[in-house]
């Protein structure tokens, strides 16, 4: 028999052809996906990353349950054009502490991933309010409600625990002081010393400008911080990537 | 499978593969020569590829590949590329004495087309794609100026922006909320005198009594006339030019509640070239003094 109807073995034989089929894909699997676990590269080393703090995780909440990211993505790619219009690439560390992640690059509305500090929470609640009073080319539908939702983050040791448990490394320390950090981070006249120290950079404002605390606080809290954290300027691209 | 299982086809000459399925067979034709090249050519650029490319995971990172591919790097190169093209004049434009820009024809040309890039990107979000503005954002068209309107203050406030947190250069000041210093009805009168700068149609009692008033708390900042100050952004009440609006219930609400406009710095973000850019586009809009 030829070398070219050796094949014919492991056809004319199903046990072989399962086990074969298995065997390739097995190492193709291993290849891929265990040095991910392992790399140390993969996620690159970067100062200012945080876990994010309780209203700013509850703002995510609200983002991914408004649908956000069917429009949305958070994930400014590696090529001229975006980082001229957004601003530097996004880093792997920069969604460490997302559960799930906001990746993507079907872009209906701009990428927001670092939004925060581009616009004033003003324009924020005007715009989430009614997009096309600020930009009339919008498609954006209006979330004006977000204002009427108050919000008491009754459940955010829970959630952060639930964090927690998938590995973002939130302290016990953060997750006793929770429903304070939570609500002192919309008070610009409140003692802001633990959040700060807890959650450097977080932004501390009533973003709503309404003495209520409802979702719209909480969402423009987690925009105004979205690609902030990051210090680039002790940020080295590493090659091979 | 050794040579007596061969069954050949009498029609064609061709090996089948044995099956006989009703009395039909299946003819064991060889892989058309260009497919199988094809494929084992395929085998040999995966096996190039993975030599030439990052690819093989080790124990610290993945292999490099001979050409050195480098995702970052190449967009760092990209960039840097279309920088150096323009080098010399970005380079002139991040040292121009911005009152001078309009006598070099050149320069002045490439800041006001490359300001339009700029201000599309970041600026028409509040100030509108064509600088027109809305309810509580300048219109950067006309020749109405909160905190001034030459090259050189129009360059400040985009480096340093308005009451904002993070640039401590920011323009700042903040008018009083008057409903926690007058009544309501004080309030209304106010609202009548101001609406009597700018237009015939208002409560001539009421204007009388609110010009008293105005003098009193307004005017420090706005000037007896109403003309405003644009050293503390107090804005000129006369010209019938809104930034929140002129009819009574948003004056009523204006000075009630006082209003905040918050402009965040550019400075930070854009390169100085940019900055210059952008300001020389806004000033040629056709406001510019």
């Amino acid at each position: 028999m030829g070398f070219l109807n050796k094949h014919q073995i492991i056809e004319r034989s199903p046990t072989l052809l399962l086990v074969g089929s298995f065997l390739v894909v097995s190492i193709g699997g291993i290849v891929e996906i265990a040095p991910l676990f392992y790399l140390e590269n993969t996620i690159e080393e970067v100062e200012g990353m945080r876990p994010y703090s309780p209203l700013e995780l509850t703002g995510r909440d609200i983002y991914i349950r408004e649908g956000c990211y069917n429009c949305h993505s958070q994930m400014i790619r590696p090529m001229r054009d975006e980082v001229e219009r957004y601003g530097h690439y996004s880093l792997a560390a920069e969604s460490m502490y997302d559960h799930p992640f906001q990746w993507g690059s079907k872009r209906t509305g701009p990428d927001v991933a670092r939004v925060g500090g581009r616009y004033s929470d003003a324009w924020h609640v005007d715009h989430m309010s009614d997009p096309q009073s600020v930009v009339p080319e919008s498609i954006m539908p209006k979330y004006a409600f977000l204002m009427d939702v108050e919000i008491e983050g009754e459940y955010i040791q829970d959630l952060m625990e639930t964090h927690r448990f998938v590995g973002v490394p939130y302290t016990d320390e953060m997750i006793a002081q929770a429903s304070a950090d939570f609500k002192v981070q919309v008070d610009p006249f409140g003692d802001t010393d633990g959040l700060m120290e807890r959650y450097p950079n977080a932004v501390v404002s009533n973003f709503d400008m309404q003495p209520e605390l409802t979702e719209m606080d909480a969402l423009i809290a987690y925009l105004q911080m979205l690609g902030t954290l990051v210090d680039f300027s002790t940020f080295t691209p590493a090659a091979s990537r | 499978m050794s040579e007596h299982d061969k069954d050949i086809d009498t029609e064609t000459g061709v090996e089948t593969t044995g099956h006989e399925w009703d009395g039909i067979k299946e003819l064991n034709n060889p892989l058309p020569r260009w497919w199988l090249w094809t494929f084992y050519l395929c085998i040999l650029w995966g096996v190039w590829y993975v030599i030439a490319y990052p690819a093989w995971p080790m124990i610290k990172g993945a292999t490099e590949g001979y050409l050195g591919y480098s995702t970052r790097a190449n967009v760092e190169a990209d960039i840097n590329a279309f920088n150096d093209k323009n080098a010399d004049l970005r380079a002139a434009l991040t040292e121009v004495d911005l009152t001078k820009l309009e006598e070099d024809e050149a320069l002045s040309r490439f800041a006001v087309a490359g300001g339009a890039a700029v201000f599309r990107t970041n600026c028409s979000q509040c100030h509108g794609s064509g600088a027109a503005g809305a309810k509580g954002y300048p219109n950067l068209l006309d020749d109405d100026w909160l905190w001034g309107g030459t090259i050189e203050e129009i360059a400040y406030t985009i480096n340093h922006g308005i009451r904002n947190e993070i640039d401590p250069d920011a323009r700042w000041t903040e008018m009083p909320a008057f409903g926690e210093i007058l009544e309501k009805d004080q309030i209304s009168q106010v609202v009548q005198h101001v609406i009597s700068l700018s237009s015939t149609e208002f409560d001539t009692a009421m204007a009388a009594e609110g010009a008293v008033i105005f003098d009193e708390q307004c005017s420090a900042c706005h000037a007896v006339d109403g003309a405003g100050d644009r050293a503390i952004g107090a804005p000129n009440l006369t010209d019938a030019i809104w930034l929140y609006g002129g009819d009574e219930q948003t004056l009523t609400e204006t000075i009630t509640y006082s209003r905040f406009g918050v402009m965040p710095p550019w400075g930070p973000r854009l390169s100085q070239s940019d900055v210059n850019a952008v300001a020389a586009y806004v000033h040629q809009l056709g406001g510019g003094e």
